[in-house]
């Protein structure tokens, strides 16, 4: 079983949020996400002054094996992309709650975050799927 | 359920991800694809190829069987030990596999032919023979592990030191037997090193003597992308049944001399030939960031379109590269469709990597 840290919300689409304490919030994908596609060789970040709204997908990883998107979790404005995948995309498989980070959102409504699963209901959403 | 290798519990051993592969349960990596990738490029990798088919033909007539089965000529082989690549075509001229065949001593072949073809190679194979009294024999009961890498020869040479002088006068594209080893110096990653073939009950104590001597395991993954490196098709994806070897990128495995040989799909082959084929396969290496994958679409302005056949990432040049069939007036770039946009890409001759090396042109490296 993949890492599943409980301080984190969770999307049905794989991806992690992060509140802080500045009110903005960091997307990654998750390390079971990752675990699923393999070594990344290209993240196409989004850039930043970009209103997004919920599940719409604004970031693609490529891993050797596929690409996949990245959902925006919340209605808001992508405020920075992670520059730092462009030449090291293996960072979202080395550390992908940490250095592997995709993108920060200025949510229209934190409140929105209410509605994303916590650390329990994404492991037994991922446990499900394995069925 | 999955068949299995007789080495599936040692891939769990060593943390494999397995996955299935042609009906077969198989490691698709070990951790990370493209450090097992420059792992065979930079040292020694070894793979389990169990899966494959191995078929020994035998009588005395058999040449004159395989002169007929294959579009290549085993009559090239005038020593023994000495392997060939060949397409087996059905009547249309289409590819029904791409296969080695050693040819070991007067009266005995042996071929390696894709697990995922399997059961229909056997049926053909089968039917083809009769009338030339030959004994068709698969080998279900060996083993297959390739050795690959600029460190392979030494590090097998540590395992098997008695075989010694043997390797050392095995060249390239030749087979040897030692003792109830069979070890062809041939592969699938454009890197020196062995294929071996052996019983099945010595293929675990010989896996963990290669990991030993410092041999790492390398999956179905990266496999696919040292093939893709160097230049190799795969069947399914480059070929098929209904796609000529001369709009494959094979031609040069199909021997239209001597004249006089008569083999399944020569007709239609020369037909092709004589009318100029619409496509032709070709290596694209894409400008810029992004991977390019199978079915892509490829726009030539002013020429037509085509598709990628097999398209990846390679971890070697750090680029996207590919295999496409494209229009035969295709020059030097072409548009890749990618997620609804058109990205521009070069057109290149395959390999991309050989030994280890960029094969591409400068201009482009």
């Amino acid at each position: 079983m993949s890492e599943i840290p409980v301080e984190l919300k969770y999307t049905k689409s794989h991806e992690w949020v992060r509140h802080e304490d500045d009110g903005s919030v960091v997307v990654g994908i998750t390390a079971h996400a990752q675990d699923l596609l393999g070594d990344m060789v290209y993240v196409e970040v989004p850039e930043p002054e970009t209103k997004a709204s919920a599940e719409e997908a604004v970031a693609v990883v490529e891993s050797v094996k596929a690409a996949s998107d990245v959902y925006c979790p919340v209605n808001g404005e992508i405020t920075e992309g992670n520059e730092a995948l462009a030449d090291a995309p293996e960072l979202v498989n080395n550390d992908p709650f940490g250095e592997g980070w995709i993108m920060r959102i200025k949510p229209d409504d934190v409140s929105e975050l209410e509605q994303l699963m916590d650390a329990d209901s994404y492991a037994a959403m991922i446990a499900e799927e394995a069925h | 359920m999955a068949k299995r290798t007789p080495l599936y519990d040692e891939h769990v051993a060593m943390n494999a991800k397995m996955v299935d592969f042609a009906g077969w349960d198989m490691p698709i990596h070990y951790g990370s694809q493209i450090e097992e990738h420059h792992q065979v490029r930079n040292d020694a990798g070894m793979f389990d190829v169990s899966h494959m088919t191995v078929v020994d033909l035998e009588g005395a007539r058999v040449t004159d069987f395989l002169r007929t089965l294959l579009a290549n000529d085993v009559a090239r082989l005038k020593d023994e030990g000495k392997a060939l690549y060949s397409c087996m075509l059905n009547p249309e001229g289409g590819v029904i596999d791409d296969l080695i065949v050693y040819y070991m001593r007067p009266g005995w072949y042996r071929m390696v032919v894709n697990s995922s073809t399997r059961e229909k190679d056997i049926a053909w194979i089968m039917q083809q023979s009769s009338g030339f009294d030959v004994q068709v024999l698969e080998r279900p009961e060996l083993a297959m592990i390739a050795v690959q890498g600029p460190k392979a020869v030494e590090k097998v040479k540590a395992v098997l030191p008695e075989a010694t002088d043997a390797l050392d006068q095995l060249g390239v594209f030749f087979a040897t037997e030692y003792e109830d080893y069979f070890i062809g110096r041939t592969g699938y990653t454009g890197e020196d090193g062995f294929e071996i073939v052996l019983p099945e009950a010595k293929a675990a104590s010989f896996w963990r003597s290669l990991s030993d001597a410092g041999v790492a395991p390398i999956g179905l993954g990266a496999r696919d992308t040292l093939r893709l490196e160097a230049g190799m098709n795969l069947y399914g994806n480059d070929m098929d049944e209904d796609t000529s070897p001369l709009e494959a990128g094979l031609s040069w495995t199909v021997a239209l001399e001597p004249a006089d040989r008569h083999f399944i799909g020569r007709e239609p082959l020369e037909a092709l030939k004589a009318d100029k084929p619409a496509n032709k396969l070709v290596g694209l290496v894409l400008q810029g960031k992004g991977v390019l994958r199978d079915h892509q679409k490829i726009i030539v302005p002013g020429v037509g379109e085509g598709e990628i056949t097999s398209g990846s990432f390679s971890p070697t040049l750090a680029k996207a590269i590919a295999f496409a069939r494209v229009p035969v007036g295709t020059e030097t770039s072409c548009q890749v469709e990618m997620r609804g946009k058109q990205v521009p890409a070069y057109v290149v001759r395959a390999p991309f990597v050989r030994n280890g090396k960029s094969c591409l042109p400068e201009s482009i490296q």
